[in-house]
């Protein structure tokens, strides 16, 4: 571990911030500097081992330090000055706060003297943030930074991972504490449940080895809890599907003959049709989201669910499981994997190929064939390109659901995007985190022209890092999932969601970033490999039809057996 | 109050312990009908009983997020069966006219209840004990003009 300070040194806070950040293995920081932290900005000159990245806006340091996190699985960090510093990182820690993604943020604050007066630039920032952080602190006094941020270190990734936010007045910053590393985490006696007993084991074996029609539905838990070899050897062993949360895609390779696709509100038909006739449910690191069931009442009548979740609260918050158990996704697997006996399920399994190839026929076909150039072909012709090694960083609204859908995910953990929040201009400043976090990764950004709107002044980021990353620009010149609705459920009518939109080939190059355009399926090829093929950042702009919808849908409030498979289908 | 649970949360003395635990309240949409807070035991450890009314389920998921709280060492949601709970209660009463100087004393002393200030014209009285028996005891007082009445709220131990 790279160090600094010796223990007992005498520093300013400042340093102890930096060293702290040092010591927990951080190589890069996203921030945004500001009277407030000015300090943390001097000390960071003696710290040339982190890379501080100057975004644009505090959201995009925010959102960037979420896309390092989703990479590498670890926390990352993220700068603020007070007041609007800190203010424009609510979003991000929301963001972060419903995916449960590690984080820590750190904000200046106005000298400890002038707290609570209304000072220049001060927020109460701890008060802003507590909903939206797993924990916050207010720190002023140096001594007192470096147990903060330990714990806080420890708190961002422990248990259910989530972000934590420290504020730390500009005098604490500036006065002199000697450097101790704490003995002891303060919150170490906070425990967490990380395995099942022999009770619940013994359960869940009983179930899944009687099981005629298992289903395995795993969500980001699995991502979050180190890999998904448990996961997949535990469906092998028994031949159970496996259905992957949107924020899970990429656990299993999509080519994977157990991989039946994503459930929920745009998910694949088999993958909501499972739960209807499932009789066992092994649902992994997952909290049975709105989006992914659909109206309660009718989410997997005949199932018995075992839901395994390292967040007890999750247990039993929205479905009632026929078995809980509060734990590790991979930790429990593992325990649970030797108790389990070898199984085929043919003909359960032909029942998954037959709704595949439903699918296929009503929607794929239809979507990939049409004659003018849609999402899914782009998204489709991305991923025959880059074999489905590229790592996506995806948006928020249609361009999501076509990544989601269309993109066929063969490496692990590649697939990043706002699921929970659903935030909107995510993809640009967490696709900048993600190619520091993984260099040698092929970065792809799948984002609207509505979302790229909402960060665009992370293109400067991205040029004045030179990052390699690519970002693939869906216009169809309206708020198209908005319109979707309007369009299905709101009797056609537009409100407020055509989009005037710039020439974006040309803001691109205002930027510094090479770009081009492509209005047909050979353009949108071509543009592609000559996107791959450059060094260095890159935007197309496809230009897909404007009022194209994505199916299979399940109407808001509406159950998982009410789902609407093509437009024809609606009532 | 009907469905009456309580929830005993033993957290750090930390500040904002108490708003971070009212705001979870409000943030799962629970109403909170009575709270109190104090020192316990043990040093640096504060305790808080918190009555609340919503179904069983709902209560029990209320425990797990409030468990989820940083500074929370232990949250239990008891059955009444399990605690003895006392609630402390005071009522300032118009004793102006002799007569009814005579009744309060009377009802006083039927509730244990004990006078702590007299002053002309107006009498403090102080009584502890279950809610039902300071309801039946304000069912009692309220004929005579009544100038102020508190209570605190549920605090309880283990049997």
């Amino acid at each position: 571990m790279k160090s600094h300070l010796k223990e007992g040194q005498k520093v300013q806070g400042a340093e102890i911030i930096c060293e702290c950040i040092l010591r927990h293995g951080v190589k890069y920081i996203f921030g945004y500097p500001g009277g407030a932290n000015i300090p943390i900005y001097d000390a960071l000159y003696k710290f040339p081992e982190i890379h501080h990245v100057l975004v644009r806006h505090e959201q995009g340091a925010a959102h960037a330090a979420e896309g390092y996190a989703w990479a590498t699985n670890k926390p990352a960090v993220c700068f603020a000055t007070s007041g609007p510093g800190a203010t424009n990182l609510v979003t991000g820690l929301a963001d972060a706060m419903m995916d449960s993604i590690p984080m820590v943020a750190i904000t200046g604050q106005v000298p400890s003297p002038l707290i609570g007066t209304d000072a220049f630039q001060e927020t109460d920032v701890v008060g802003v943030t507590t909903a939206i952080t797993k924990h916050n602190y207010l720190v002023t006094k140096a001594e007192d930074i470096a147990p903060t941020l330990y714990d806080a270190f420890y708190l961002a990734c422990h248990g259910r991972p989530g972000p934590v936010l420290v504020d730390i007045s500009k005098d604490a910053q500036a006065a002199y504490a000697e450097f101790h590393i704490p003995e002891k985490v303060t919150h170490q006696d906070f425990k967490v449940k990380t395995k099942a007993t022999p009770e619940e084991l013994e359960k869940m074996a009983a179930l899944l080895n009687e099981a005629e029609k298992p289903l395995i539905i795993a969500g980001h838990g699995v991502l979050l809890s180190g890999d998904g070899k448990t996961l997949t050897q535990v469906a092998e062993n028994q031949n159970i599907p496996v259905t992957l949360t949107q924020q899970a895609l990429s656990v299993l390779p999509y080519s994977h003959p157990l991989f039946m696709g994503m459930p929920g509100m745009h998910g694949n038909v088999a993958a909501n049709r499972g739960p209807l006739f499932a009789d066992i449910i092994l649902a992994v690191g997952m909290r049975f989201h709105d989006r992914v069931t659909g109206k309660v009442s009718s989410y997997a009548p005949q199932a018995k669910i075992i839901h395994i979740d390292i967040d007890p609260s999750e247990l039993g918050k929205l479905v009632q499981p026929y078995l809980s158990v509060a734990g590790d996704a991979k930790a429990v697997l593992n325990q649970l994997l030797p108790l389990l006996k070898p199984k085929n399920n043919p003909k359960w399994l032909a029942i998954f190929a037959a709704w595949k190839k439903e699918e296929d026929e009503k929607v794929h076909q239809n979507e990939l064939n049409a004659p003018h150039l849609k999402s899914a072909q782009v998204v489709d012709e991305l991923s025959r390109q880059t074999e489905g090694k590229a790592i996506i960083v995806g948006d928020v609204g249609q361009n999501q659901m076509y990544s989601a859908r269309y993109y066929h995910f063969e490496t692990y953990n590649s697939w990043y995007n706002s699921g929970g929040a659903g935030t909107m201009g995510f993809a640009l400043p967490a696709g900048i985190g993600a190619k520091f976090a993984l260099p040698e990764r092929e970065v792809w950004i799948v984002i609207g022209d509505g979302g790229i709107q909402m960060t665009l002044q992370e293109m400067a980021t991205i040029k004045q890092e030179n990052l390699d990353i690519k970002i693939a620009l869906l216009n169809n010149n309206y708020l198209g999932m908005v319109r979707q609705w309007q369009e299905l459920f709101y009797k056609g009518n537009y409100s407020e969601v055509s989009l005037k939109n710039p020439n974006f080939q040309k803001l691109s190059e205002g930027f510094g970033i090479p770009a081009l355009k492509a209005t047909n399926k050979n353009q949108m090829k071509e543009a592609i490999k000559k996107a791959r093929s450059h060094k260095g950042p890159f935007l197309v702009e496809f230009v897909v039809e404007a009022e194209e919808n994505v199916f299979p849908m399940i109407p808001a409030g509406a159950g998982i057996d009410e789902m609407v498979v093509s437009k024809e289908d609606i009532k | 109050m009907k469905n009456l649970s309580t929830i005993i949360i033993w957290s750090h003395n930390k500040p904002g312990v108490f708003y971070r635990i009212l705001w979870l309240f409000r943030r799962k949409q629970f109403n909170i009908e009575t709270a109190t807070v104090g020192h316990t035991e043990k040093p640096g450890i504060t305790r808080f009983t918190i009555t609340v009314s919503g179904d069983k389920q709902a209560v029990l998921n209320m425990t797990k997020q409030i468990s989820k709280l940083v500074d929370v060492v232990r949250v239990e949601d008891v059955p009444d069966e399990k605690l003895i709970f006392r609630e402390l209660a005071m009522l300032k009463v118009d004793a102006t006219k002799r007569d009814d100087r005579l009744e309060i004393l009377e009802i006083a002393k039927h509730f244990r209840a004990k006078v702590i200030s007299y002053v002309p014209e107006k009498m403090v009285l102080k009584l502890t004990g279950e809610e039902d028996k300071i309801d039946a005891f304000y069912e009692n007082m309220k004929r005579f003009k009544i100038l102020e009445f508190v209570r605190t709220g549920r605090t309880a131990l283990f049997k």
